[in-house]
């Protein structure tokens, strides 16, 4: 069974996003998504600044068998991107909810976030896709 | 490798195993209205008694002219062994094979390819080769596009003296999927790019400068400056290069103060005879930060579960058969036979005998432009240094003179005019280390009588 934190939201595409106290976002794959994925060689995170919208694919992780799309939760500003991935892409797989984190966002809207998943609905649409 | 072809019966009985009733019912989920019922215009099979005297005939219609045409294939001397091993049945291959790793021989021979282009190009990596040069550079241009993610224009600067024709070839690929291709003029006096005429890009978001060294003049840029140039411009530099002139000439790593971040172009000059145009192979190498948007297919060395050594198939989660249409390319494979081939010739030459062939190309230029220049009605139209081609001009329309050499046995060279009109009545010619001080001499005196004839008005 896997890793749903409670305290974060999620998208049906398996990213998790995390309020953070200054209001930007922080955002993620899944601990399901990492594990389906398998180990990572590489990930490809989006350049501050970016304007990014909802659906967007931001980023890239790549096993050594896909390299697959993460697609951004929200539309916003691209902050930051998690350079240690760039010499630890493991870390997704090690850490996908804390060390792990791929980009920080500033968000357009916060009704945007409020509208996603929450941990007891994604757990959900992972049982639904089970 | 055994040839077994499949029988009528194994047919069936491949057939019979998976509940298939015919080889037609294997297609039926392509919808029938992309379905071709008949290839209108292609003629019925021929023998192959028919075909090889078709192919023989058409061989005759070319003859064994004295060659003095390069503009971008290339006559070299090809040592014998080159295609004795080549078509060796166990290497005899076009493709990487579909289990890849099970051909460990053919894998290997395309690793040593990819670290000598490295090498030759001063580069981190190279794919295991592309259809052309042309298509390498319309690859390369995708590539730019996805490795420069600063770039929101796709926007390519093109000198005028980057071949045409692969500038038709990248218009034709690249232009399709939103990159716009901007020309910029040559210096009349070197033929050359000059900083001058990029400076009005100066500010403008570019995502990459094309350079071709030797350039399609056969004139050498000023590679360093240009480099420098695109860096602080945030743009990608593309070096467009002839791999023989890389044993004399900086490769595109070293251009400048940070080097090209990909380097393309032709690798037919390596041991691939000129055949009537083909088939060639393209090449492409880069540094490390931009590998994962490299197209093509990448071989690695690595350790089986025993540790010992063997090859691989590396970084494909970037390829079609992975990653569908987001892969870096639609190219999936490579031309393994002719990269082969060029491996072998680059492993016979070694890198002082590549010198010597590329010194010889360049002293065999300069004695042909010696011997032309001192023609009357003939001049030569660029000043500065060249690798193995120049442009000269003649005192009246080209085609006839062509023809009137072709007539006794010459191809004269590449007719400018038609891409290049401002340059007048103005040829391509183009001696490589094949060419001896008497073919030199004969196609001088040959120009000479057709030149003595009053021109027409």
């Amino acid at each position: 069974m896997s890793n749903v934190p409670g305290d974060l939201r999620y998208t049906r595409s398996h990213e998790w996003v995390r309020t953070l106290p200054d209001g930007s976002v922080e955002i993620g794959i899944s601990d399901h998504a990492q594990a389906a994925l398998g180990d990572l060689v590489f990930v490809e995170v989006p350049e501050t600044g970016r304007q990014v919208a909802t659906g967007d694919a931001f980023a890239v992780v790549e096993s050594v068998k896909a390299a697959s799309d993460v697609y951004s939760p929200l539309t916003g500003e691209v902050l930051a991107g998690n350079d240690a991935l760039a010499s630890q892409p493991e870390l997704v797989n090690q850490d996908p909810y804390v060390q792990g984190w791929i980009a920080r966002l500033k968000p357009a809207s916060t009704a945007e976030v409020e509208a996603l998943l929450d941990a007891a609905q994604y757990s959900e649409h992972l049982a639904s896709e089970a | 490798m055994a040839y077994i072809p499949h029988t009528d019966e194994d047919v069936r009985s491949m057939l019979e195993a998976i509940g298939a009733p015919d080889i037609e019912a294997l297609f039926d989920e392509i919808p029938a209205e992309l379905l071709i019922e008949s290839l209108k215009g292609v003629p019925p099979a021929l023998s192959e008694m028919e075909v090889g005297r078709l192919m023989l005939d058409r061989a005759d219609r070319d003859g064994r002219p004295l060659n003095f045409i390069g503009a971008g294939a290339y006559e070299h001397h090809i040592p014998a062994p080159v295609w004795a091993i080549t078509t060796r049945g166990e290497i005899y291959s076009a493709y990487t094979p579909y289990q890849a790793e099970a051909s460990q021989g053919t894998l290997q021979a395309i690793y040593e390819y990819q670290t000598m282009m490295a090498s030759l190009t001063g580069m981190d990596a190279s794919n295991a080769s592309l259809y052309d040069g042309a298509s390498a550079l319309a690859e390369a241009c995708l590539m730019a596009v996805r490795a420069n993610r600063r770039s929101k224009s796709s926007r390519m600067l093109v000198p005028r003296s980057v071949n045409p024709t692969y500038r038709l070839c990248t218009e034709a690929i690249a232009g399709t999927q939103g990159i716009t291709l901007q020309t910029v003029d040559y210096d009349p006096r070197t033929g050359c790019t000059l900083l001058d005429a990029l400076r009005p890009y100066e500010g403008q978001d570019i995502t990459a400068v094309v350079l071709q060294q030797p350039n399609f003049f056969g004139q050498l840029e000023d590679v360093d400056a240009i480099a420098d140039w695109a860096r602080a411009q945030g743009a990608l530099l593309i070096g467009v290069v002839n791999p023989v002139s890389l044993a004399l000439l900086r490769p595109p790593g070293e251009w400048g103060e940070r080097g090209a971040d990909i380097a393309c172009g032709e690798g037919q000059p390596l041991g691939v005879p000129l055949s009537s145009g083909g088939p060639y192979f393209g090449f492409l190498t880069t540094r490390m930060e931009h590998i994962r948007q490299m197209p093509g297919r990448i071989v690695g060395r690595t350790l089986d579960l025993d540790g010992r050594s063997g090859f691989t198939l590396t970084l494909q989660a970037r390829e079609q058969h992975i990653r569908r249409g987001k892969a870096t390319s639609n190219i999936c494979t490579n031309q393994g036979l002719l990269m082969t081939a060029a491996t072998i010739y680059m492993t016979l030459l070694g890198p002082s005998g590549l010198e010597r062939v590329a010194a010889a190309c360049i002293a065999r230029t300069a004695e042909l432009v010696r011997a032309l220049g001192g023609i009357p009605g003939v001049s030569e139209v660029f000043e500065g240094p060249r690798f193995h081609e120049a442009v000269i001009r003649l005192d009246r329309p080209v085609q006839p003179v062509l023809a009137a050499l072709a007539n006794r046995g010459i191809v004269g060279g590449y007719d400018l005019s038609r891409d290049f009109p401002e340059l007048g009545d103005a040829l391509l010619v183009c001696a490589t280390e094949t060419r001896t001080s008497e073919d030199i001499a004969r196609y001088a005196t040959t120009l000479a009588e057709a030149l003595k004839r009053p021109a027409a008005a």
